[in-house]
């Protein structure tokens, strides 16, 4: 998407066989995805820091258990590294099969802040076994940083 | 010498029939993951019929009883030939067995088949609907399918369903006055006669259409699968119990069961027990000779879906909007819907030629090889990459694929 939006503002001469390039780029990275194993030794725990270290957040599934096929609601708990709870964030859910090269089957939100830290996700699913990466933008008073989860199922 | 090689030949016979017995009694040795596999396609892990919030008379006995009757009702069309029955034939697992359907005329896409929809979050091809009810309401009033029109259909309800239909639905609106033919349909005279209509009075009108939708739903929802070889093989395997004729799989059945949940992928997207991970695949089908113009799938089925007349949160379903997250949390953009189609339950797939989406390809050998070979996609990005399979490999696959054809239940009573 990023190479497509390149070249729609592509400019100058120079822009666009740079958007080209960049495209072509794209693209066999995402064949080389498609063909990759999943790493060994995945953190598929619960708790992650984020990228940058802002933020550390805990997924909570409804039910506990994070199922194949169905729905599902889950609570994001999000608090800043000093253990603070975070609740006025902007919070952008996306994420994906790295090793299919496609992303999740819906278009999950975080719906409302319950407080205390905890943020409602829903439209959560999977559709097929196997790893998933699910990546969780923040943007709060500390600053924008992503938490990325494994999750295999 | 001569009596020697028989009492050779007997006793290899007995060891090879020994060696059978053991191979049937010990299985082929799933590992632990396999297993679960297994389980989890297995039809005993499917669970009840799924609520369906947007209509409640979804489980209403009379609802499927006068669904029953519509869906096999010719009146219900413009010529007065075509009914749900004439593509979802009852004698051949309620599809047609041709690559597009033919009702008042020839449809763009194949007949899908009806057992286990109830299942589906999404139904058609490209999923543009969200419900068994508001699947069935768009080949009425299609041009070539049904080619009926909402008065005309509330008429026929009036003259020969009224009793039938006030039991389950309530009072019919007052017909008096209105055209035979009128609804928002592709043919100019009859969507003029609709315009001219009161706001107030197409409501009514499409309050019974929905209705009739909701009617034909409750019917298709009793329609389901039985135990297939496949489910009594997976039963004997998980308890232990030695195979008998009526479960066991040939070495070739087994080695593409073991393929399918394995090298090949299958069960990537034809997971659990209907085989079907309920999503929408690009997977390079080519595009079919037969159908003119382009056909995008999901990337147009989902924006149907969204402002469909009769979707989850429209005025005619009965959900609450917290009740519509499929719909709600839908993705609804981006390259992946391209050209993508729903994965198909393979339920009874042998007995379902032609397959994809047009009926492109005309046998399971067709198609497994089309998984192998991987192409391009015709437009859009393919999710495929080719699987290297011997010809061996490929023909059990398909073995195993014939292991899953069974008898369709269909509700008590209501058999045409």
């Amino acid at each position: 998407m990023s190479a497509i939006r390149n070249l729609r503002n592509a400019s100058s001469r120079t822009a666009l066989p740079r958007a080209i390039a960049a495209a072509v780029v794209l693209s066999l990275l995402a064949g080389c995805m498609m063909f990759a194993k999943a790493p060994e030794n995945l953190d598929y725990s619960r708790t992650r820091r984020s990228e940058s270290g802002l933020y550390r957040g805990t997924i909570l599934p409804q039910g506990d258990s994070i199922s194949q096929g169905r729905l599902q609601r889950w609570t994001l708990h999000l608090e800043t590294a000093n253990g603070a709870p975070v609740d006025s964030a902007t919070v952008w859910v996306d994420g994906g099969m790295p090793q299919h090269g496609h992303g999740l089957p819906t278009r999950p939100r975080v719906t409302r802040a319950l407080g205390n830290g905890d943020h409602l996700v829903e439209g959560m699913k999977f559709n097929m076994g196997g790893w998933w990466v699910v990546k969780f933008r923040v943007n709060a008073t500390p600053g924008s940083d992503s938490l990325v989860f494994n999750v295999k199922l | 010498m001569l009596r020697m090689l028989s009492l050779g030949i007997v006793a290899t016979t007995v060891i090879t029939a020994a060696a059978a017995q053991t191979y049937q009694l010990t299985g082929p040795h799933w590992t632990r993951e396999q297993r679960e596999m297994l389980r989890s396609l297995s039809l005993a892990s499917l669970g009840p019929v799924p609520a369906d919030p947007s209509n409640r008379y979804a489980d209403d006995t009379a609802a499927a009883r006068l669904g029953q009757r519509l869906f096999f009702d010719t009146r219900f069309s413009g010529n007065g030939k075509v009914s749900c029955a004439t593509c979802h034939d009852p004698n051949r697992d309620f599809q047609d067995g041709t690559p597009l359907a033919h009702g008042a005329g020839t449809t763009s896409r194949r007949t899908m088949a009806v057992a286990g929809t109830a299942y589906g979050p999404w139904l058609f091809w490209d999923g543009r609907a969200d419900s068994q009810w508001a699947q069935a309401l768009g080949p009425l009033e299609s041009a070539v399918e049904h080619d009926g029109d909402r008065t005309q259909y509330a008429h026929i309800i009036a003259a020969h369903y009224r009793s039938d239909y006030e039991a389950v639905f309530g009072r019919l609106p007052k017909l008096e006055g209105l055209p035979e033919h009128a609804g928002p349909v592709a043919d100019s005279t009859r969507a003029a006669a609709w315009r001219r209509i009161s706001a107030s009075g197409q409501d009514d009108i499409t309050r019974v259409y929905a209705n009739i939708g909701k009617a034909i739903a409750a019917y298709e929802r009793g329609i389901g699968f039985t135990p297939s070889r496949f489910d009594r093989y997976v039963e004997s395997e998980l308890t232990g119990r030695t195979h008998t004729a009526a479960d066991a799989l040939s070495p070739d059945e087994e080695a593409g069961l073991r393929l399918f949940i394995g090298k090949a992928n299958c069960s990537t997207c034809h997971n659990g027990p209907l085989f079907t991970d309920n999503h929408f695949h690009n997977t390079a089908v080519p595009a079919s000779a037969d159908v003119a113009g382009i056909d995008s799938g999901r990337a147009v089925g989902v924006r149907q879906a969204v402002t469909s007349e009769f979707n989850c949160t429209s005025r005619y379903s009965d959900a609450k909007p917290e009740d519509c997250d499929e719909l709600r949390f839908a993705v609804t953009e981006g390259e992946e819907l391209v050209r993508a189609y729903k994965t198909p339950s393979l339920r009874g797939v042998a007995e379902r030629a032609p397959y994809m989406h047009a009926g492109q390809l005309a046998t399971l050998t067709d198609v497994v090889a089309h998984y192998n070979r991987a192409p391009a996609a015709p437009f859009g990005h393919s999710e495929l990459r080719p699987l290297k399979l011997s010809d061996a490999e490929r023909r059990q696959i398909e073995a195993f694929l014939r292991t899953l054809s069974s008898p369709l239940v269909v509700p008590a009573g209501t058999t045409p």
